[in-house]
């Protein structure tokens, strides 16, 4: 007992630095610039008194397209997921439980890939999809765009394929026995049966794990649509900052736009705690 | 792989015809390649050809928006990026930041580790707490810490409270001293829970009876950490130790949204000097050049910390 008691100590002053920041961020959405820095000096500045409101909020909508903005990150992260996850568990698909001339070296090649970050190609894959052609669909024509800069299809494909998410599905789909595959071959199933109605309905962990690995970093990208997109209709959440600090600043306002796109993905955490960190760690197990 | 491979080649044995066999074989590769080429073409397509071009628009002038096709400048970007001080800036703070932030953010996450590993009540809370930050946007992380930072912010607000009026801190983000620090700070209060996590995992992994025979043998607590506990994580030192690494190397978000490089080009980064060149300042040459500085400088740091890590037979 002695010796839990300073480590339940050391522990609760770690929470509070850790949570602190953010329930500022959370209580100080609701109160107006003034009370914001007069709470600065006493615990009130973590407890929801005073003058509350949700005026900072409604002041959001009026400064900033806030409704567009989330409505493209929600489209954006949720096109995304879904395609990763059907392209990617194809792919591992094919690469764990099917036999085929030069798949392991199409597997060796992805799992090279990890090594590179986005970051030392972000910007030559700025210029070479300033040059990708696209098909645009006008009633009953179809016309050939050159450019894929401002547009939603630069925010979504370039991320879809993921080493990782491949090489997570092939770990997944690797320890489910293959007899279930001759099993439902005998019923007359092929390749795309087997995928689709015994590999994947027993694969919902990796579906999750992938699901959240790909939902995070969309939802929170900001590097790629700042330098890809330009028109105001088609940023997402993270770039919208910037328009706050373009005239003057009023930090309750911030506090609001920044809760407003923050809880989501924090109600999301904690609804799915296990499985969020459940995945982050499988990540780190890989070794 | 063993496993999948053996009841196969039994099934295979029972069709006596050699043709069938053959036959859905080749069906096999055709339907296997088919499912594997969108994700193979899309990297191809967005990892594989921008790699390459990294490699190529460097001794290019390619400009983003330019009606001309790039012409070949020979070593020309490198030459101007080696004479550019705002390169050597950007990389001695890239290098700083990484030499602090590795160390302490992989230690302070092993400690947490290890406090969340022991058996008190309240673990799940505490592990929620530490890793809610990871989830959160660094842009937003990023603005809230701009406040905390500010003159009359939550930092100096609490220092003068402290101090009963004695010290008022000072302007942290515009200081030249303090405004790196500053950011390698929250950088770590950031990503520490994620590090903590995989450091968990890691502790999860060693044996139960590994400790049993470590207490039988009456070890302390310090013995038992560094006889039983640190050996057993290699593998997950490595990986922590390489993923933070390259986290490092890759500042960007914080110095976009908080410093802008400054001051005195204190905080400017690798990242972001690419950026600017390459997005800024639309020249993709100059920018491609930087960033396989960038590239040839991950490569490098991660191959010598695989090899000092690596397992010793």
């Amino acid at each position: 007992m002695k010796r839990v008691l300073p480590l339940q100590l050391g522990r609760s002053v770690l929470v509070i630095f850790f949570a602190f920041p953010i329930v500022f961020m959370l209580i100080s959405s609701f109160k107006p610039d003034a009370q914001i820095f007069a709470d600065l000096t006493s615990l009130k500045a973590i407890l929801p008194v005073g003058d509350i409101s949700l005026d900072n909020y409604r002041g959001v909508f009026h400064r900033v397209p806030a409704e567009r903005l989330l409505l493209n990150s929600v489209g954006i992260s949720l096109v995304t997921v879904a395609l990763g996850i059907l392209i990617n568990s194809m792919a591992a698909f094919a690469l764990s439980r099917m036999r085929w001339r030069g798949r392991r070296v199409v597997l060796a090649a992805i799992i090279a890939t990890l090594i590179v970050p986005f970051e030392t190609f972000a910007l030559p894959l700025v210029w070479w999809v300033n040059k990708l052609p696209w098909l645009e669909v006008h009633g009953f024509h179809l016309t050939l765009t050159s450019g894929w800069l401002d547009t939603y299809h630069v925010q979504i494909l370039p991320f879809v394929a993921n080493a990782f998410s491949i090489y997570l599905f092939f770990q997944y789909f690797s320890s489910i026995p293959v007899e279930l595959d001759e099993a439902a071959r005998m019923d007359g199933a092929g390749w795309f049966g087997i995928y689709r109605r015994v590999v994947m309905p027993l694969s919902g962990p990796a579906i999750a794990t992938v699901a959240i690995l790909t939902f995070l970093p969309a939802w929170n990208s900001y590097l790629w649509p700042l330098m890809v997109v330009q028109s105001e209709d088609l940023r997402p959440v993270m770039v919208g900052i910037q328009y706050f600090f373009q005239l003057n600043v009023s930090w309750g306002q911030i506090m609001a736009y920044a809760s407003m796109i923050t809880v989501p993905v924090l109600v999301l955490f904690v609804a799915f705690q296990r499985a969020f960190i459940g995945s982050i760690a499988s990540a780190g197990v890989k070794g | 792989m063993s496993a999948t491979t053996a009841p196969r080649q039994v099934a295979e044995q029972a069709i006596p015809r050699q043709v069938r066999t053959a036959n859905a074989r080749s069906r096999e590769t055709l339907i296997g390649a088919a499912m594997a080429s969108p994700a193979v073409i899309l990297l191809v397509v967005f990892f594989l050809v921008p790699v390459a071009l990294a490699f190529g628009l460097a001794f290019t002038n390619a400009r983003l928006i330019s009606p001309r096709p790039p012409r070949f400048v020979g070593a020309d970007n490198f030459i101007r990026l080696f004479g550019d001080s705002f390169f050597w800036a950007s990389l001695r703070n890239t290098a700083y930041f990484a030499v602090v932030v590795v160390p302490v953010q992989a230690g302070l996450a092993l400690v947490l580790a290890l406090l969340a590993n022991a058996k008190v009540r309240g673990t799940n809370f505490f592990r929620t707490v530490y890793f809610a930050p990871v989830v959160t946007s660094m842009v937003v992380i990023s603005l809230l810490w701009r406040f905390i930072y500010q003159p009359d912010g939550l930092l100096n607000q609490i220092i003068s409270a402290v101090t009963f009026g004695h010290s008022h801190g000072t302007d942290w983000l515009n200081n030249p001293t303090t405004a790196m620090p500053a950011i390698m700070f929250m950088s770590v209060w950031q990503a520490v829970g994620f590090h903590m996590i995989i450091w968990l995992a890691g502790l999860q992994t060693i044996p139960r009876d590994l400790y049993e025979a470590a207490s039988l043998d009456g070890a302390s607590a310090w013995k038992t950490f560094t006889h039983v506990t640190w050996p057993s994580l290699r593998a997950t030192r490595t990986f922590i130790l390489i993923t933070i690494t390259i986290g490092a190397l890759s500042l960007f978000t914080q110095i976009n949204v908080m410093t802008q490089g400054g001051p005195l080009d204190r905080t400017t980064t690798v990242v972001f000097m690419a950026v600017r060149a390459g997005y800024e300042q639309q020249s993709t040459g100059y920018a491609a050049a930087v960033s396989l500085v960038f590239f040839v400088l991950v490569l490098t740091v991660s191959g010598v910390q695989r090899f000092l890590t690596r397992e010793k037979a």
